[in-house]
């Protein structure tokens, strides 16, 4: 799995909300759920040093 | 079989109270819904989804395509779909290879096998299967650790010629299984062609990650152009394989959305929910999810698509604002302006009959 573009998005309160990024050439937007399965493989791409961009 | 042996089978699905009630643990079975790709032949990239609730494995891109209806043939005898593999580009299996399909059941749907336990049940999982490559096959049963495995093996022995296939197992009394929970119960496996590193000895519970059986002769991905097709997969408790439950399209679709849902266009300027304009150049859209997701989904999009009021507005970025597992709140913008902050909203496609936005929840 290639995770590439990641980066925080914020909601209307100024809260992370969510996860914009491009995974294996799919431009996404994913939950911060710690079961959805996207998810999980951004932590897990985090864990091995990447880096999440901060939001806007 | 004998009228004696016909009653003895019928007393052991009675005892096993394999009738009334739902019997298949698997949704789409039958391979009827195909929401990502309408029946298109696509080529996957390893852990993509094609027909619901199917996924691809492989080590190497690019070497096999699949479609739901592939080559148009006739599907077994009360079927009217049916999943075809092809072999796109053919390539020799080396031991760390893998090319396999995968089902995963939710353990909330599992849960009732007892697995892990003393009390741990007998499953039986059957299929109806073709290939244009004779030989035996294989597939496997794992855990969500993926080390629990039992490999099993299926021969196929007259080419291109629907076989219903029936594979028994005892049900592991050990291991770590996921039980009551929205994570991975079981994961089902059809081998195209399995490494070594990857392959155990076929009907018995290995500890570890066989995702099919050393007893594998044929490669599938190693022949060039060959096909191999699937359906009425099966997965249900006892010894016995009963006929496959056919479920209505409606009820099926119903249980694949829990897991991705698409929004369907039916025309080239349809709408898909509506919202407000937060600015003139965002919109917030809500959406209700058809039933409970399975987790937050994942948010994709598809074609052009638009804010409306007055006129249409194109989204150029859309993400998640906010989202449970039965309602998410799209961050739309229009980056060219036109909105007023305060106005209503609706949202949907841009003259496009192919826009759509998808939420994935799968395990």
């Amino acid at each position: 799995m290639i995770i590439t573009n990641a980066k925080y998005n914020k909601d209307q309160d100024n809260r992370i909300c969510s996860i914009n990024c491009v995974i294996d050439g799919q431009a996404m937007s994913v939950p911060l759920d710690p079961d959805n399965t996207d998810y999980q493989a951004i932590l897990e791409w985090v864990a091995e040093g990447n880096k999440i961009e901060n939001a806007d | 079989m004998t009228k004696a042996a016909e009653l003895a089978k019928m007393g052991e699905v009675l005892t096993n109270s394999q009738i009334g009630g739902r019997r298949n643990m698997v949704i789409n079975g039958g391979c009827q819904i195909d929401q990502r790709n309408s029946g298109s032949e696509v080529i996957p990239a390893n852990n993509d989804y094609f027909i619901d609730r199917f996924r691809y494995n492989a080590s190497q891109a690019s070497k096999l395509k699949v479609q739901q209806n592939a080559q148009a043939i006739s599907p077994p005898e009360g079927f009217s779909h049916y999943l075809g593999v092809t072999v796109h580009s053919n390539h020799t299996v080396a031991s760390s290879d893998f090319f396999f399909l995968t089902y995963f059941v939710e353990g909330f749907d599992s849960a009732h096998l007892n697995f892990g336990k003393s009390t741990a049940k007998t499953i039986t999982i059957s299929f109806y299967v073709q290939s244009s490559v004779t030989g035996t096959f294989s597939g496997s049963l794992l855990n969500a650790s993926e080390n629990r495995a039992y490999p099993y093996t299926y021969t196929i022995s007259s080419a291109n010629t629907w076989e219903r296939k029936t594979i028994t197992i005892a049900g592991d009394t050990t291991g770590t299984w996921v039980g009551g929970t929205n994570g991975r119960g079981l994961m089902l496996t059809f081998s195209l062609g399995m490494g070594s590193n990857f392959t155990g000895t076929a009907g018995q519970w290995n500890a570890s990650d066989d995702y099919g059986a050393t007893g594998e002769n044929v490669k599938f991905v190693e022949n060039a152009s060959a096909q191999w097709k699937i359906t009425g997969v099966q997965l249900e408790v006892g010894s016995q394989a009963t006929p496959f439950e056919h479920r209505s399209f409606g009820e099926e679709l119903a249980l694949c959305q829990r897991y991705f849902y698409k929004t369907q266009s039916d025309s080239t300027f349809d709408f898909f929910s509506n919202g407000v304009a937060i600015s003139s150049t965002l919109a917030y859209n809500g959406l209700s999810f058809p039933c409970r997701m399975r987790s937050a989904p994942t948010l994709t999009t598809s074609g052009d698509l638009r804010n409306y009021r007055d006129g249409g507005k194109a989204i150029t970025g859309i993400a998640i604002n906010h989202t449970s597992t039965y309602f998410c709140v799209l961050e739309c913008t229009s980056s060219g302006g036109g909105l007023t902050a305060g106005d209503g909203n609706l949202f949907g496609a841009n003259n496009d009959a192919d826009a759509a936005v998808m939420f994935s929840a799968e395990l």
